[in-house]
């Protein structure tokens, strides 16, 4: 019994120096050496400023930007309090903001069908992602609000569609982030908000 | 459902089938002290760690000392992160760089038996909660470690079956040296530097600040989180500006968090949030590394007995289960959500084509669509792992009704790291019991007589498990301070109290997690049940190791059941199903089952 508490307290002790010190600092040492930029969140920049990350998905509202779904992370997309909904598959407040949602979009583009990730929040509230279709469906919108023809924005969305990983891995997608950003690029109007 | 989406999970389940012999077979030959290609760098540190911490490394023990040194392991180290926890905020400790204060005493025992336990359940919100040093020293480690001492157990049980006429299992620090120098280490720091290459972070710098693209107004909040109202009634709103991003020591914790079934978030969106799961392809790795070693197990085991056949079979019954487990939460998640369906049709001036179907994508992220969350859903409960991809608390209720099936099976399907292996066995020993039974004849297994004592064993394994949750939940259905936890009304709440036990027992730690567990009554209940779920079925189960190791070999007769062929499979699939089943239907039926019913009938809560 004696020795055998003596070996769990030296063994907690070494075990904890091996791998809760030493193993995420070498890792730290070498992702920061052979990946700085993937190891530090990919932060994007806009003339000097840094204004997001790659990986985290931000809140657009303006008309004249690609909008994010919606999230449940924070007041939206609050990246210190990542988290999903959490709405079971029968609550009122659920159906509640779906119909709300679907109204707003249907008002924005009438008779043209509402892909269903713009209706549902997901899980980390922080999806940095849309679907294609979901970017399709706001095209017109956008190509409006910016006063340019809907083939740029196209353009653009399709230059900023990433396919299926390897080809069959995950589901295609558009980084809204980015997108917005050469959006910015392309066509720098103003846009009221 | 898709042609795609199957591809993905029929690839999942091959890559992992490829791993299964090579990996079982190196852990094999590393937990049985027979030389390997890691020797010259693994085994002059385990000699200095035997020196520093005074393990005498030819010294076998008995079941009885096993047991002894796994308890006095894990309660040294649970102190050492209850104690952490409360004073993570001292300014002399480094690496706290958001200044997060010190956890109050319930949510530490809370956390401390969580992570102990290989559970990981989370009353707590990491980012902004734990500081960078105890999401590595403290949580972090206990990844490490107690997978470790799965590892160390099953062995310990396979040893049990193996030997003859002897009084000990192997010596507990030695297992427990081995497993994570020539196993978990070198895979760890292989897998984390693939993350990092995808774009999972790894870092020690404070909380970034950036300028958002587009400022945009939200409403103000107070102190208590709920929206403030200005003198007028309206919520006050404010312009937001910022966004403060949360950074960390990310990869090196998520590498083992699934490679050890742990599953425990560095951010509390867990594998959802894009830092800790960026890609699909570190989506498929995280799944794969969740599998790797329980798989592997079977292949062990059948090494290990003399008996390859046997861990194959064992194996085909893990297989059939996992695939039944998706293809069910796969359809029901495809199938989508009628009431979200129509509530975006429900103006009359919207025509039938206004929506797009594609599932059930509430709490889903856009990157892993239906498929990846289904099956990441049942790879993580099948397996002690608990990381999610996606919210199950946002399933239909069927989809949602498989990761809880899974856990009520006591998580065998693979299982969790060790914990899978051992507790199959158990239903192995059930199954071979009840074949015994039938035809009337003292059961055998792999040539041990199967006997009272070690059926009593089993049995008590079987019996503590839905013990503890079913009274557990009954109490907290009856009372307000259990009933206050539920963020979701109607049979939909009863569920989320279900599942936190069932997680908890399971040492899962995935939730429904809209409930709020953060009190003292559950903060206590759910760390004893951890507490219970994971010693409690550790002792009568090496208590059954120690008494098959003393047996005598009995030659295999004519009348002896094989263990080894299809008949073995679907009978332990029986077991497995039908005991798990017996016990849970009534309290599926009156959570899951009556929600699928009175969503489909149109009701809401």
């Amino acid at each position: 019994m004696k020795k055998n508490l003596i070996t769990a307290v030296l063994m907690t002790l070494v075990t904890t120096v091996l791998f809760g010190l030493a193993f995420p600092i070498v890792i730290t040492g070498l992702a920061q050496v052979l990946f700085p930029r993937q190891a530090n969140g990919e932060l994007l920049t806009k003339n000097g400023r840094v204004v997001g990350s790659r990986w985290i998905g931000q809140s657009f509202s303006s008309l004249g930007y690609f909008h994010s779904r919606p999230s449940s992370a924070g007041t939206g997309y609050d990246a210190t309090n990542s988290g999903g909904s959490n709405l079971g598959p029968t609550n009122q407040s659920l159906v509640a903001r779906v119909q709300g949602d679907a109204d707003r979009l249907q008002a924005e583009n009438p008779g043209v069908a509402i892909p269903m990730d713009m209706l549902t929040s997901s899980g980390s509230g922080l999806d940095p992602h849309i679907s294609p279709e979901a970017a399709e469906f706001q095209v017109p919108r956008i190509a409006r609000e910016r006063g340019v023809s809907e083939d740029v924005v196209r353009e653009a969305v399709r230059q900023h569609t990433e396919a299926r990983q390897f080809g069959f891995l995950g589901e295609p997608r558009v980084n809204v982030l980015v997108l917005n950003l050469t959006l910015d690029e392309i066509s720098p109007k103003p846009v009221n908000r | 459902m898709t042609a795609n989406g199957w591809l993905q999970i029929f690839f999942l389940l091959l890559v992992v089938l490829l791993i299964t012999k090579p990996l079982g077979g190196f852990m094999a030959r590393v937990f049985g002290r027979e030389r390997t290609w890691l020797d010259p760098v693994m085994r002059p540190m385990e000699r200095i760690l035997y020196r520093l911490t005074g393990v005498d490394e030819s010294h076998d023990m008995d079941w009885k000392e096993y047991a002894l040194a796994l308890l006095l392991f894990s309660g040294v180290s649970m102190i050492l992160l209850y104690v952490l926890q409360r004073v993570q905020q001292w300014a002399w400790l480094p690496w706290n760089p958001q200044k997060l204060a010190g956890v109050p005493p319930a949510l530490a025992f809370n956390t401390a038996a969580s992570f102990t336990t290989n559970t990981n359940w989370q009353n707590y919100s990491p980012e902004s909660t734990m500081s960078y040093l105890t999401q590595m020293v403290g949580l972090a480690y206990h990844n490490w470690v107690s997978a470790a001492a799965g590892m160390a157990l099953a062995i310990a049980f396979i040893r049990g079956i193996s030997r003859r006429e002897q009084k000990t299992i192997g010596n507990f620090w030695v297992d427990l040296v081995r497993g994570t120098l020539w196993i978990l280490a070198p895979l760890c720091l292989v897998g984390a530097l693939l993350l990092v290459s995808q774009g999972v972070v790894q870092n020690l710098k404070p909380y970034d600040t950036v300028q958002v693209v587009d400022p945009y107004l939200t409403p103000q909040l107070g102190s208590d989180g709920k929206p403030v109202n200005g003198p007028d009634g309206k919520p006050l709103m404010q312009t937001v500006t910022q966004q403060v991003i949360a950074q960390g020591p990310t990869a090196s914790q998520e590498i083992i968090k699934e490679l050890g079934t742990n599953g425990g978030g560095f951010f509390n969106a867990n594998s959802a949030h894009p830092f800790e799961n960026p890609t699909p392809f570190t989506n498929f790795l995280e799944m794969f590394c969740i599998l790797a070693i329980p798989s592997a197990f079977t292949y062990t085991l059948g090494k290990m007995t003399g008996s390859p056949r046997h861990g194959w079979a064992v194996w085909a019954a893990m297989a059939l289960l996992f695939l039944a487990g998706v293809t069910t939460a796969y359809w029901a998640e495809a199938r989508g959500n009628p009431l979200i369906t129509s509530a975006a049709l429900h103006s009359p001036q919207h025509s039938a084509s206004a929506l797009q179907a594609s599932g059930n994508l509430e709490g889903k992220e856009v990157r892993f669509g239906v498929a990846n969350s289904a099956l990441f859903a049942t790879v993580t409960t099948d397996t002690s792992c608990g990381a999610v991809n996606s919210m199950h608390d946002s399933f239909t209720p069927l989809g949602g009704m498989v990761p809880l099936i899974n856990l009520m099976l006591s998580e065998v399907i693979f299982g969790g790291v060790g914990a899978g292996m051992y507790g199959m066995l158990v239903f192995v020993i059930l199954s071979v019991f009840i074949a015994g039974l039938m035809v009337g004849r003292t059961p055998e297994y792999l040539g041990k007589k199967i006997e009272a004592y070690d059926v009593k064993m089993a049995m008590l394994v079987v019996l503590i498990f839905p013990l503890v949750i079913l009274v557990l939940t009954a109490i907290s259905v009856l009372y307000s301070f259990g009933t206050s936890a539920i963020s979701n009304a109607g049979p939909h709440g009863f569920t989320q109290i279900l599942y936190a036990f069932t997680s908890s027992v399971a040492n899962n730690g995935s939730a429904f997690n809209g409930f709020s567990g953060n009190t003292p009554w559950y903060n206590t209940s759910l760390g004893i049940a951890m507490l219970l779920g994971r010693f409690m079925m550790i002792l009568p189960m090496l208590a059954i190791a120690g008494n098959l190791a003393g047996k005598k070999q009995t030659p295999a007769t004519l009348g002896t059941f094989p263990v080894t062929g299809p008949l073995f499979t679907v009978l332990l699939i029986g077991v497995v199903v039908i005991v798990g089943a017996l016990t849970f239907f009534p309290a599926l039926s009156l959570g899951p089952i009556l929600e699928h019913l009175l969503m489909q009938a149109g009701k809401t809560f």
